[in-house]
């Protein structure tokens, strides 16, 4: 059976899809520095870890989908996975493996779960898939790691609610460790945290709540399943409800769970940033 | 300060983007979508009249592209992720547009982040 070695959180920021490239140099950079500096340890774990397969739940921010059509939840189920031109310049990096035999295994079982998703066999995505990858595998290094993108949609509300993004991380995690194959699979949960891009609240960060969040989706993340959409906004500002693809990667990682790194770091860009590398435990 | 509009959340300053906003901006996220096309983004540079024509924008809209006005954007119905491609032809990004719909300099802006993490 497949067996789920851990869980990955961090933001996904574009700026960041713009720095990647110049990494070696922005280590030592003022700006740069507390964010590049937690990557290491977090890239070593995965070599580890050696994860034949990653799941990663994200939010599209416009590109594969519009408000022509906008599924809550979605699941690829491609071969291959490109991102392409954003608008504003993230350059466009390569394709990522897919695994379509796995993609329809987690299909089947979450809508038999009662999580009825859409399926996507053509699928671009986006800045909220693509950097989470080229962080944790740095030099675009993932040609060995197939990759199934589960989306979340944030755009548009209502969104679904952090209980119900929780109870679909754990139908995920049912689905993983019903799969027949003897492969390691790691789920990665991006976004995040605190952060508002619009109106005249927007630059809200709440390193207060950011970190509380850090420390409960450990332990106790049921509590923070609590939170309505309208409070996470309020208390993590509008694109702070973000969180709820990092509470549906807990959710698939099951009751008990390590954190092994985390950081934070106030900010980039306009977003209160954010790491954690959670190691499923016995 | 406006409020969001949602109809259980008032947070000063925060507009939620829901099926009401989604229906007022169709057509102006449905353009601002269609710049994911670089080709597009040069075609509204050529011919910005033109282009919002096609898109059918109404007045309201036409007139807050017109004044690169990001709030006033919202207010037509606006969704930030789709404005965020309109922003991206002028080369603005998203502490451009914070700054601009909190009245600061980008200075300024840059400065309250920073502080919110002491």
């Amino acid at each position: 059976m497949a067996r789920i070695v851990g869980g990955l959180t961090t933001s996904h920021i574009p700026s960041i899809g713009n720095a990647i490239p110049k990494e070696a140099q922005l280590r030592e950079d003022p700006y740069w520095k507390p964010f590049f500096a937690a990557y290491p340890p977090a890239r070593d774990w995965v070599q580890r870890m050696k994860p034949d397969v990653a799941i990663v739940i994200y939010n599209d921010h416009g590109l594969n989908f519009f408000l022509d059509k906008m599924p809550t939840f979605s699941i690829g189920a491609a071969p291959e996975y490109r991102n392409a031109d954003e608008g504003w310049g993230i350059p466009t990096i390569p394709p990522f493996k897919g695994d379509p035999d796995f993609s329809w295994h987690l299909i089947e079982s979450v809508v038999e779960d009662e999580f009825d998703v859409t399926s996507c066999q053509e699928m671009l995505v986006d800045h909220g898939f693509s950097v989470p990858m080229a962080l944790f595998w740095p030099n675009y290094s993932y040609e060995n790691v197939r990759t199934i993108p589960v989306c979340i949609n944030t755009v548009q509300h209502p969104l679904p609610s952090p209980l119900r993004c929780y109870k679909f991380g754990q139908a995920i995690g049912r689905a993983i460790e019903s799969y027949p194959k003897d492969i390691n699979v790691v789920v990665l949960g991006t976004g995040g945290l605190s952060h508002q891009l619009d109106g005249e609240r927007a630059g809200f960060i709440n390193k207060k709540f950011d970190l509380l969040c850090m420390e409960k989706i450990v332990n106790e993340p049921e509590t923070l399943a609590r939170y309505s959409i309208p409070e996470l906004v309020e208390l993590s500002g509008a694109q702070g409800a973000e969180f709820i693809l990092w509470l549906t990667m807990r959710g698939a990682l099951g009751d008990k769970v390590k954190k092994v790194h985390s950081n934070y770091y106030v900010a980039i860009s306009n977003t209160a940033t954010a790491m954690m590398v959670l190691e499923k435990a016995a | 300060m406006t409020h969001a509009t949602h109809p259980d959340v008032h947070i000063p300053g925060t507009y939620i983007f829901d099926g009401k906003a989604a229906m007022k901006g169709y057509a102006l996220n449905k353009m601002c979508y269609s710049f994911n096309d670089k080709q597009n983004r040069e075609e509204f540079l050529k011919d910005e009249d033109a282009y919002c024509a096609k898109y059918g924008l109404n007045d309201e809209q036409r007139a807050a592209i017109k004044a690169r006005n990001v709030l006033g954007l919202i207010h037509a119905g606006g969704c930030i992720y789709y404005l965020a491609k309109f922003a991206g032809i002028f080369g603005l990004g998203v502490q451009d547009v914070g700054a601009q719909q909190t009245g600061m300099t980008v200075e300024e802006f840059k400065k309250k982040i920073r502080a919110q993490g002491d």
